[in-house]
């Protein structure tokens, strides 16, 4: 009589349930969502942006655009503080990740010692002041540099969850990596050139007066611009050059709503209305200028410069050569707020829905076929214990399916070549027994006590063999990325369950079938 | 009753005499796949060198040649365009661009709006230098890991000797489809490595098998010459060696006619792996320990663990 204790019937027969339960919401679903089967606790089963379409993006913060812009801030604050104390300084420069410039007369001596002292540490912990005789320099220092980090990747985080999924619905995957990175992964994309649209842009809005003191094409041709002013180009290719004041009347912070629209003369314009702090401003601005041209500058280009026509406070319109879905973009990135820095994109892969399903289709016959086949095989080779080891490959197949829905790890199109190769090499414990059985029945051992030893003699080999193969799947579940996490995943699982199932499930049905018909002769 | 054996029961092939010519061949193949790969290189895909790859479908037949007339106006560069899966797909594959990628996300814009409305866009893939060049620092250290990982189990659980020879054996199987790769000038991109990894762990699971049985047979049969053990080793296991062989076969073949143009590639590697690592385990990695003297002691740690259920 062969044994196999009755906890062990137990755990197997619970183990099977339990893998048959997680897997069968996925035979039902319709797109994803359980139907009919809300009663069951899994769920099914995550599929990876290759199977159901979708744009993984990853996008890396330009932190020395954000340097760089700091560094301008700190010079201008230094030359106000510093004039302001009546330190005598000259070539204050802002470079692109140090502020530098030189004292005219020695510290000591004009007796300002601690006032310069103050102004510095007024600038903050986050920065390193170096002297070297007359000559200063101020950088960010590594915690500083961090902060930045943080501070950046974390609005950006915020702004571009704002504008990619403006009503909450879409469950992007919205994540920091690393010290400058973010990774964005959107279900669901039929547009993934609109995604890079969207997040493309930092979209700073300002309003800025026109500077009438000189013309565009003169500070072209004489190379220089009035002071306290800057040229800047015109959103339409072709549109020319402004040259505009530096000072910001009106930012995109202040405000408070903006909408697709159209003008008087029907074409497309977005709408804003601003905060009560920018309409104040923006009154102030349009009161005392009538008849200047006002400046839209959105990412240093100039939508338009209409000519203020009279005092106009807490709502506007920016014109421009729009069409309706840019003016739909702009209204959605504006509502959204400013990045804090321009984002680059590293890596893009988008799947359409399309090339999802048939993947999903092409995937499911391949197993299919696959299975089949092998079935077929272990059969022709086996006989009934082939038709045991082919219960347990089915059993198998559920059991990760199961494992995937219970985990909610997710499947990708690598990953289904894992479950196909999985059933290939699956059989292979079954067959280690087998080989072994068919020995010892060579040997001259009788049926029981064959089954028995082609067991256990078989055991180390199939731990061993399996073991290596996992480590081989485990690197690249940690190396890899993306698909191949999903391929090391599915491979991974498929050895684990697949050496339960060969050991364990056939060995059950075996020892069941043994111990009913007692056979005084196997043929295998 | 039938059944179907693609091996007779007791097999009796006398495998170590091949073993000086598989040696030579698979030296020479070796030799030839590091020259390939100097000399001729890779095709690597745009996951390690960065670059575009946009996979269009038209919604009649693809027009290959407009559609390279139409992209070569663009003056991105290199671009290769070729029909993929049926005959509606086209697969264009545009070099990394001049410049940052800012260049590369620009470049990508121009194809699609070339393209047109004519074409649904199916796939677009983008990896910029940056990307890639970590893909592939990663992707040479995860083969390395696994390779060491593999050989510190195999010391664990055999002698030194089989662990040398197991990652000689798997060295050949990694260089030899490299070198593959080289010579037909397949794409080698992230599911590639993906397979190579794959192909290690199916190969050493071969040689374990193997080595498990020369392991046992060297303690049973104690008066036998090495040779002799080792052959009958073979002998023993080649039928479970086919039959897993062919099972895995049967399973990537089932990818290679119907999982689709996308895992074709990868399930053509794990065919060549599975072939490879099965020769490799048999005259590589046996005919190399056949070079070496093994232990024949039976010390305490080298017993097979006796299982519960044989000890209750």
């Amino acid at each position: 009589m062969l044994q196999f204790e009755t906890w062990k019937k137990a755990v197997v027969i619970f183990l099977v349930i339990t893998g048959i339960i997680y897997a069968l919401p996925n035979l039902f679903s319709q797109n994803g969502e359980k139907a009919g089967t809300a009663f069951l606790p899994g769920q099914t089963i995550n599929l990876g942006l290759d199977l159901q379409g979708g744009s993984h993006l990853l996008l890396q913060t330009d932190l020395n655009a954000v340097i760089a812009e700091r560094m301008v801030g700190i010079s201008e604050n230094l030359r106000l503080a510093l004039r302001e104390e009546k330190i005598r300084f000259r070539s204050l420069k802002a470079g692109k990740d140090e502020v530098t410039f030189s004292l005219r007369d020695d510290i000591i001596d004009t007796g300002k010692q601690s006032q310069l002292d103050t102004i510095l540490r007024d600038l903050g912990r986050d920065f390193d002041t170096q002297r070297s005789g007359q000559n200063i320099t101020i950088r960010f220092n590594e915690a500083g540099l961090q902060n930045l980090a943080n501070q950046t990747v974390e609005q950006s985080i915020e702004i571009i969850r704002r504008r990619l999924d403006p009503d909450g619905t879409k469950e992007p995957v919205i994540q920091r990596q690393g010290k400058d990175r973010i990774l964005v992964q959107l279900p669901g994309v039929d547009d993934p050139e609109r995604i890079k649209r969207l997040i493309g842009r930092t979209a700073r809005l300002t309003f800025q007066l026109v500077d009438m003191r000189s013309t565009a094409q003169e500070a072209r041709s004489s190379g220089r611009v009035p002071p306290g002013s800057v040229l800047l180009e015109s959103a339409d290719e072709g549109g020319g050059e402004y040259i505009v004041e530096k000072r910001v009347m009106v930012s995109g912070e202040l405000l408070e709503n903006a909408s697709a629209g159209f003008d008087q003369n029907s074409r497309p314009a977005v709408n804003f209305q601003l905060n009560a702090e920018g309409a104040r401003r923006f009154g102030r601005v349009t009161g005392e200028n009538i008849g200047r041209p006002f400046a839209i500058v959105l990412d240093n280009k100039v939508v338009s410069a209409p000519v203020i026509q009279s005092q106009i406070f807490g709502s506007g319109q920016i014109t421009g050569n729009f069409n309706v879905a840019e003016t739909n973009e702009l209204a959605l990135v504006l509502r959204a707020g400013a990045l804090p820095a321009p984002l680059i994109v590293l890596e893009e892969r988008s799947v359409g829905p399309g090339l999802g399903a048939d993947s999903i289709a092409a995937g499911e016959i391949a197993a299919l076929v696959g299975l089949a086949l092998v079935i077929i095989y272990m059969v022709m080779s086996y006989g009934l214990f082939g038709v045991f080891a082919d219960i347990a490959l089915m059993v198998n197949v559920v059991l990760i399916l199961g494992a995937l829905s219970a985990l909610q790890a997710t499947l990708t199109l690598p990953g289904i070549a894992g479950i196909v190769l999985t059933m290939g090499m699956a059989v292979d414990a079954n067959v280690l027994v087998f080989e072994r059985i068919r020995e010892e029945l060579r040997g001259g051992r009788r049926v029981a006590q064959a089954i028995e030893a082609g067991y256990s003699r078989a055991l180390s080999t199939i731990i061993d063999s399996n073991l290596t193969t996992l480590f081989a799947a485990l690197f690249l579940f940690v190396f890899g990325s993306g698909p191949v996490k999903g391929f090391a995943v599915t491979l991974s699982l498929g050895i684990v369950t697949s050496m339960f199932t060969a050991l364990m499930v056939t060995r059950l049905l075996i020892v069941l079938w043994a111990n009913a018909k007692r056979p005084k002769q196997l043929e295998l | 009753m039938f059944r179907l054996k693609l091996v007779p029961s007791v097999p009796s092939i006398h495998f170590l005499k091949y073993v000086p010519i598989a040696g030579g061949v698979s030296i020479a193949a070796v030799l030839a796949s590091i020259g390939l790969f100097f000399l001729v290189g890779l095709n690597l895909g745009i996951d390690f060198r960065g670059g575009i790859l946009i996979e269009a479908q038209s919604k009649t037949t693809a027009d290959i040649g407009a559609v390279r007339g139409d992209l070569e106006k663009l003056g991105l560069g290199d671009i290769a365009i070729q029909s993929f899966g049926t005959e509606k797909d086209v697969l264009i594959r545009v070099q990394k661009q001049e410049g940052d990628e800012r260049a590369q996300v620009a470049a990508i814009e121009k194809i699609t709006s070339s393209l047109g409305d004519g074409y649904d866009i199916r796939r677009t893939e983008f990896v910029g230098p940056t990307v890639g060049a970590e893909l592939a620092e990663k992707g040479i250290l995860a083969v390395i890991c696994a390779l060491f990982a593999i050989m510190i189990y195999i010391w664990f659980r055999f002698e030194w000797q089989f662990s040398i020879a197991a990652l000689l054996a798997l060295a050949h199987d990694v260089l030899t489809t490299v070198g593959l790769f080289a010579l037909t000038g397949f794409e080698f991109n992230l599911a590639t490595l993906a397979a190579i990894l794959t192909i290690a762990g199916y190969s050493i699971n071969d040689t374990v098998v193997v080595f498990d049985r020369v392991r046992e047979n060297l303690r049973k049969y104690k008066s036998w010459d090495q040779g002799k053990i080792l052959n009958r080793s073979l002998n023993e296991t080649l039928s479970r060696t086919v039959m897993t062989s062919v099972t895995t076969a049967i399973a990537l073949i089932a990818i290679i006619l119907f999982g689709g143009a996308v895992l074709r590639d990868f399930a053509l590697a794990m065919l060549w792996g599975v072939t490879i690592g099965t020769y490799s385990s048999i005259f590589i990695a046996v005919g190399l320990i056949s070079r070496f003297d093994l232990k024949r002691s039976d010390d305490e740690d080298n017993q097979i663990p006796t299982p519960e259920y044989e000890r209750s």
